[in-house]
């Protein structure tokens, strides 16, 4: 008897080809742990048994008439970004507390076309800023390995959920980091594309020139899995590459030798905890071990990615917002004078904090007399990061280097501070800035360097591929996990 | 109007020209006019989350249309920004418009001044953009309806270097370009639908100074008239200020018809920083040479060139070539006649369109599209004038019933009513003997040195064939029997 739970998807595939299971008992067993699990850990902030049972049913029946593809039956829950039709879609925001959506983002459809079991939808940092969870107006999702600690964000509610085996995968978005290190820090993998690959139509904007959505599951071949049925060019976004579609599974079994590994200096120096350090290192032995070689590679702008993208993305984000206005849809002050007091108040209620604080850094990098000084100079900078990669990948097939600088941190331990949040995507925010496919896989196991008696926590390996390269980076993860088990690992309270 | 002799008034227009697209520029929603409110607003249109706009192609190519009409650059490459601001019917809380790379540079128009002298206006640029939707402030009891089936319309703003020196400059400007969107077909021209409209920017400074005065700008002139008093109020207006020691304030005034002046909206002290940047949504718009020299080659003969081609093929004047070239529909209807006639009728042809057809026209309120005399009727009347079936006055007549829709050509509304003209030299002359024998005293008083009485003979030989007698033949033929 398979373990449905801590099964892979092609597990679970088989399953329901050999009737081992059925798709409704399948989506049913899921849906009893997170009734069951869910009110501590908040990953989810909609369910709804009768659409999902549905779904499952509807599945069964191409299981039945041999139509079934790879993916048909299999349970999959959206993180609350991507608009569902007849599912509520708030994006972890009081402002869309009461947006149920009229239509299907391109992810969701393509996913549900594949035959997939909609489980629910995931909890996340409001509108996606946040690098912890805690920006949500549906409150923060707990670690599931240790609920004391953040689970990571934006796209926290999908890891957590996956982490606790609330669902075998989940979407994610990632606008500087948002599906990678919450993969990370709860010990999954987890993978964002080249910017261009998976169409945004449907997914809440963030910021539209650094927002990508991807697969966030246990294991590499699981997010190939998922990236085949999510990418492919779509009409319906201008920023869709339009180019034959990659196979990535048929790469994944591929031997490492020869593989150059660039280790860019910049993503090893101070700043990181010593436990993670450790375990990167470790994974970057094992990597020799499989035949793969390291270069020393340079990325001489990477220290000014993270200001370049402080100023890019809330510039998008303050005008992408600006269609919350409490006029058609969404959050409406109940109490108001004008025009002008509908707008302020509404928006005042609707957003949180966090949010608040990007669009008036957006506004003010935008307004006339600091747009030069501001958004030009970030433009530069992201043209100048972008060359650095393409230089370094001269000499490497793919870079790696960690995910996040520390493992989950306590909750409260940053919201107070957002230079601090901020740097919790130190590693990752560059790859968005040059539009790079970007992934991370667990490596290993650490306590945090500033509560060493803490538990350990999972730690994060970032693989970072040249431009369309996310087949050669899930062949080295995959790689990776036949020969380690860290991604099978299951928290202490999971089981 | 004139001005104070001292004074100079200076003029740039600012056209937003709706363009003749199926759909939106950035969704696939209906452009179509009239719809009930919201039934052409798609999840785009309202501005959904996680909505993606995409360039309509048809909108590109109305650029390219008019940019190689006005003898502009089209540029390879131009960029889609956002012109950020919050109004109920701005759905996404920015404006898709193109700001530092519009799409045309440059060109310009010839303007032909009611003194009959030609102008060229300068166009600094034009520029593709989506419209807004509309707040609708009656029929909702202290609310306001918002109607979004306007917002994403595809428009051309069209933009004039501050070039013009009176409203009548600024009027033969429009309406040159009115004639010249819908010449290209990318403009219906409608402007009660609001699909033509301008922007004035007007200001006024001592004759000689160099530098402009600070303008105001007159937001949406929906009609030539409506522009023509607008900016003759505004003139005076601003004359007066200055004269009074007040200085003029850059601001943006409405034009009130009900008592023809303009009043300021908001002044420079409150106005938007719309916050421009690229929109990240878009890709940056490329043309390819290939397809700018696909549209030139399909472009329609231009009005310029075709009117120096009347005036050196057919022989009309700069005046008649003009008005024939001023709107497509009349040159059409024009050459569609002379196909018929032939060429050496060119003359009376255009005096028949811009005499007996405009006159009609323009007492019915129509257009020459829905003139009820084709131009094969015209042809066929212009024919039988030239083959002397027709008197002058009888071709009136004959049109008058072709109006009227009593036949169907010229020749058959002759054979009707039996209009023949009688140009036999023998039935004339029966009738000029019979009629000098019935008018014996009207011979008298002619041969006693009473040139009226002449006329009086002619007049009774015309009533005697109701006006079908060859009034020439009669005419000569009454001097050589009186003896010359």
């Amino acid at each position: 008897m398979t373990d449905f739970l801590n099964a892979s998807l092609r597990q679970l595939s088989g399953a329901l080809e050999t009737k081992d299971i059925s798709a409704v008992e399948l989506a049913s067993l899921f849906l009893d742990r997170i009734d069951r699990l869910n009110p501590e850990l908040n990953a989810f902030i909609t369910t709804n048994r009768e659409a999902t049972m549905e779904m499952a049913r509807n599945a069964d029946r191409r299981l039945a008439s041999g139509s079934a593809g790879p993916l048909t039956g299999v349970p999959l829950a959206h993180k609350d970004i991507f608009c569902t039709r007849g599912w509520l879609t708030t994006a972890g925001s009081r402002m869309l507390s009461n947006f149920v959506s009229p239509y299907d983002a391109h992810v969701v459809e393509q996913l549900a076309t594949a035959g997939m079991v909609t489980l629910g939808k995931l909890n996340m940092d409001e509108f996606a800023m946040g690098s912890s969870n805690e920006t949500s107006y549906y409150g923060p999702v707990k670690n599931p390995w240790d609920v004391t600690r953040v689970p990571g964000g934006s796209s926290g509610g999908s890891a957590a959920a996956i982490a606790a085996r609330l669902a075998p995968a989940a979407t994610g978005t990632d606008t500087g980091g948002s599906i990678r290190q919450p993969a990370a820090l709860c010990g999954l993998t987890g993978l964002k594309p080249t910017y261009g690959v998976v169409s945004r139509y449907g997914m809440v904007a963030f910021a539209s020139s650094l927002d990508q959505a991807g697969p966030m599951a246990k294991s590499a071949e699981d997010c190939a899995l998922l990236l085949d049925a999510m990418a492919g060019f779509d009409p319906r976004d201008s920023t869709s590459l339009e180019r034959p579609k990659d196979d990535y599974i048929v790469g994944l079994d591929q031997p490492l030798t020869g593989l150059r590994i660039g280790l860019p200096q910049e993503f090893f120096g101070d700043g990181m905890d010593a436990g993670v350090r450790e375990a990167v290192e470790a994974a970057l032995a094992e990597y020799r071990r499989l035949g793969a070689t390291t270069v020393d590679v340079r990325l001489p702008n990477s220290s000014l990615s993270v200001p370049a993208y402080y100023v890019i993305a809330p510039a998008e984000a303050s005008s992408n917002l600006s269609r919350f206005d409490g006029v058609r849809y969404g959050h409406r002050a109940a109490d108001y004078g004008d025009l002008n007091d509908m707008y302020c108040k509404s928006r005042a209620e609707g957003f949180g904090a966090e949010v608040q604080r990007r669009i008036l850094i957006g506004t003010y990098v935008l307004s006339h007399g600091y747009y030069d000084a501001y958004y030009i100079q970030a433009q530069k900078i992201r043209r100048l990061i972008a060359a650095d990669f393409a230089e370094a990948f001269k000499a490497c097939d793919v870079i790696m280097g960690p995910t996040s600088p520390s493992v989950a941190f306590a909750f409260g331990a940053k919201s107070q501070d957002p230079i601090q949040m901020y740097l919790s995507d130190i590693y990752t925010i560059s790859t968005n800035l040059a539009g790079l496919p970007g992934m991370s896989l667990p490596c290993g196991m650490a306590t945090p360097d500033n509560d060493p008696s803490n538990q350990a926590m999972p730690v994060g390996l970032q693989i970072i591929g040249s431009w369309f390269g996310e087949a050669k980076m899930l062949n080295a993860a995959h790689q990776y996990q036949q020969v380690t088990d860290w991604h099978l690992r299951l928290p202490e309270g999971m089981k | 109007m004139t001005y104070q002799a001292h004074w100079e008034v200076v003029i740039g227009l600012e056209t937003h020209a709706q363009l003749q697209t199926k759909s939106k520029i950035f969704s696939g929603s209906s452009t179509a006019f009239g719809a009930e409110p919201n039934a052409h607003a798609s999840a785009i249109d309202i501005a959904l989350p996680g909505v993606l706009p995409v360039l309509n192609r048809e909108a590109v190519l109305c650029a390219i249309k008019l940019g190689l009409a006005v003898g502009g650059t089209v540029a390879t490459r131009s960029i889609f920004a956002r012109k950020n601001y919050f109004y109920p019917d701005l759905p996404k809380g920015y404006q898709i418009s193109q700001f530092e790379t519009p799409v045309v540079v440059g060109g310009g128009l010839t303007i032909r001044l009611p003194n009959g002298d030609e102008k060229f206006i300068q166009l600094t640029r034009a520029h593709l953009e989506e419209d807004a939707g509309k707040s609708l402030h009656e029929d909702f009891r202290g609310k306001t309806g918002i109607d979004l089936n306007r917002a994403g319309t595809p428009l051309l703003e069209i933009v004039t270097e501050p070039d013009m020196r009176s409203s009548e400059e600024a009027v033969a400007y429009a309406r040159a370009l009115h004639a010249l969107v819908r010449w290209i077909g990318i403009c219906d021209g409608n402007m009660q639908e609001g699909s033509f409209r301008c922007d004035a920017n007007v200001s006024v400074r001592p004759l000689g100074q160099k530098e402009f005065g600070t303008r105001r700008e007159i937001k949406n002139l929906n009609s030539f008239r409506f522009m023509q008093q607008a900016i003759d109020y505004e003139v005076q207006w601003q004359i007066n200020e200055i004269e009074e020691g007040r200085a003029i304030r850059q601001a943006t005034v409405l034009f009130n018809p009900d008592t023809g002046e303009t009043r300021a909206m908001r002044s420079k002290e409150d106005a938007h920083d719309y916050r421009y940047f690229p929109d990240p949504d878009l890709l940056p718009l490329e043309i390819s040479a290939a397809w700018i020299a696909d549209v030139r080659a399909g472009l329609p003969e231009l009005p310029q060139a075709m009117k120096a081609r009347f005036e050196a093929d057919y022989g009309l004047s700069p005046y008649d070539a003009g008005t024939l070239t001023a709107s497509r529909d009349i040159a059409t209807y024009f050459e569609s006649t002379l196909a018929l006639t032939g060429q050496l009728s060119a003359k009376v042809v255009s005096n028949w369109i811009m005499g007996e057809l405009s006159a009609r026209l323009n007492k019915e309120g129509l257009e020459i599209g829905a003139a009820p005399v084709s131009a094969q009727q015209l042809a066929g009347i212009v024919c039988r004038l030239a083959d002397n079936t027709l008197s002058n006055k009888i071709a009136r007549d004959v049109f008058d019933a072709l109006w009227l829709g009593q036949g169907m050509d010229a020749d058959a509304v002759i054979e009707a009513r039996g209009w023949k003209q009688i140009t036999d030299t023998g039935a004339i002359e029966s009738l000029v003997d019979a009629v000098l024998a019935a008018n014996q005293k009207s011979v008298e008083e002619y041969r006693a040195g009473k040139d009226k009485a002449f006329n009086a003979l002619v007049g009774q030989a015309m009533k005697a064939t109701k006006g079908t007698a060859n009034p020439q033949q009669v005419t000569d033929l009454l001097r050589k029997k009186l003896g010359g």
